[in-house]
């Protein structure tokens, strides 16, 4: 075998080994996506993905069941906003009271800057 | 007098910062998730465990006036404690007390109703933990007092006490 066409094979198998097996486990996947924006009910540092609690288990299979029912990833943290609160998600929506923390950070650094000077 | 300001600022930032922190100190630190009020519970079906007949949920809350749906295990070990007020329950009222037995194994749950009581009228299981996520728990045990149309009218996260349960018949009666 000639030096070019065993670096082409040896390029191609890497390409290949480092893809996404997405075909085959498309559901685990996104179980495993949506997981991970979730915040555990038990162990609150941690995410539903990185638990081994009972109550993470659990919801791991709720979110398989759901989306093996053919429900979107939108529709899954609907509900389970609708069961726990806003809390259950790392990124909550955009309401008055983010926009009031981030207000007063962004005032503070502007007027404390004139004084410094 | 530039320098006056200067310090002020710095006096004023850190009084600041100190009122924050002392205002802080004060409030508790553990996180207790909101009151689930005036909603329903979602439907579901499961299996009895002792006649292992499946049951839909809706049948059993209709055709009592408030029924008490009380999630627990015998692997948990305030679930154990907390039986003796659920069995001090059944005796006092007629209350429909229906049990969901969360991720056991059948033997373990006979062995523990056995042992300390059975004050459940029924005792569905929840082999996977599914349907105690569908009604929104955060733990075992947990309790849920519905009325007729199956709404949530009260929510108690942990084991029951003894003031929860004169506030239940306080309720009911």
């Amino acid at each position: 075998m000639t030096r070019p066409i065993k670096y082409i094979l040896l390029i191609l198998f890497f390409i290949l080994t480092f893809q996404k097996p997405s075909i085959a486990n498309n559901i685990s996947f996104e179980v495993d996506k949506i997981s991970k924006n979730l915040r555990c009910l038990i162990c609150q540092g941690q995410s539903v993905y990185d638990s081994q609690s009972d109550f993470a288990l659990s919801m791991k299979k709720l979110i398989k069941n759901k989306l093996e029912d053919g429900k979107s990833e939108k529709q899954i943290y609907l509900y389970l906003k609708n069961k726990y609160g806003e809390w259950i998600v790392y990124d909550p929506e955009f309401n008055k009271k983010k926009f009031n923390i981030m207000d007063i950070s962004i005032d503070f650094i502007y007027f404390w800057r004139p004084i410094n000077l | 007098m530039k320098k006056n300001i200067f310090y002020l600022s710095i006096l004023l930032f850190f009084t600041f910062i100190f009122t924050i922190f002392y205002i802080g100190l004060d409030k508790p630190n553990f996180y207790k998730p909101k009151e689930v009020k005036n909603k329903n519970l979602e439907e579901f079906i499961s299996t009895e465990l002792f006649s292992n007949k499946q049951f839909n949920s809706k049948d059993i809350i209709q055709s009592n006036n408030f029924t008490l749906i009380n999630i627990w295990s015998s692997w948990c070990a305030p679930c154990r404690s907390e039986h003796a007020i659920l069995m001090n329950l059944s005796k006092k009222t007629d209350l429909n007390i229906v049990g969901l037995n969360y991720k056991d194994k059948k033997n373990n749950a006979i062995k523990f109703l056995d042992e300390l009581g059975n004050p459940f009228s029924k005792n569905l299981i929840d082999p996977d933990g599914v349907i105690s996520i569908s009604l929104g728990a955060y733990g075992v045990p947990e309790s849920f007092l519905l009325n007729n149309q199956s709404r949530i009218i009260k929510k108690y996260i942990g084991p029951l006490t003894s003031d929860n349960i004169s506030e239940i018949i306080k309720i009911t009666q």
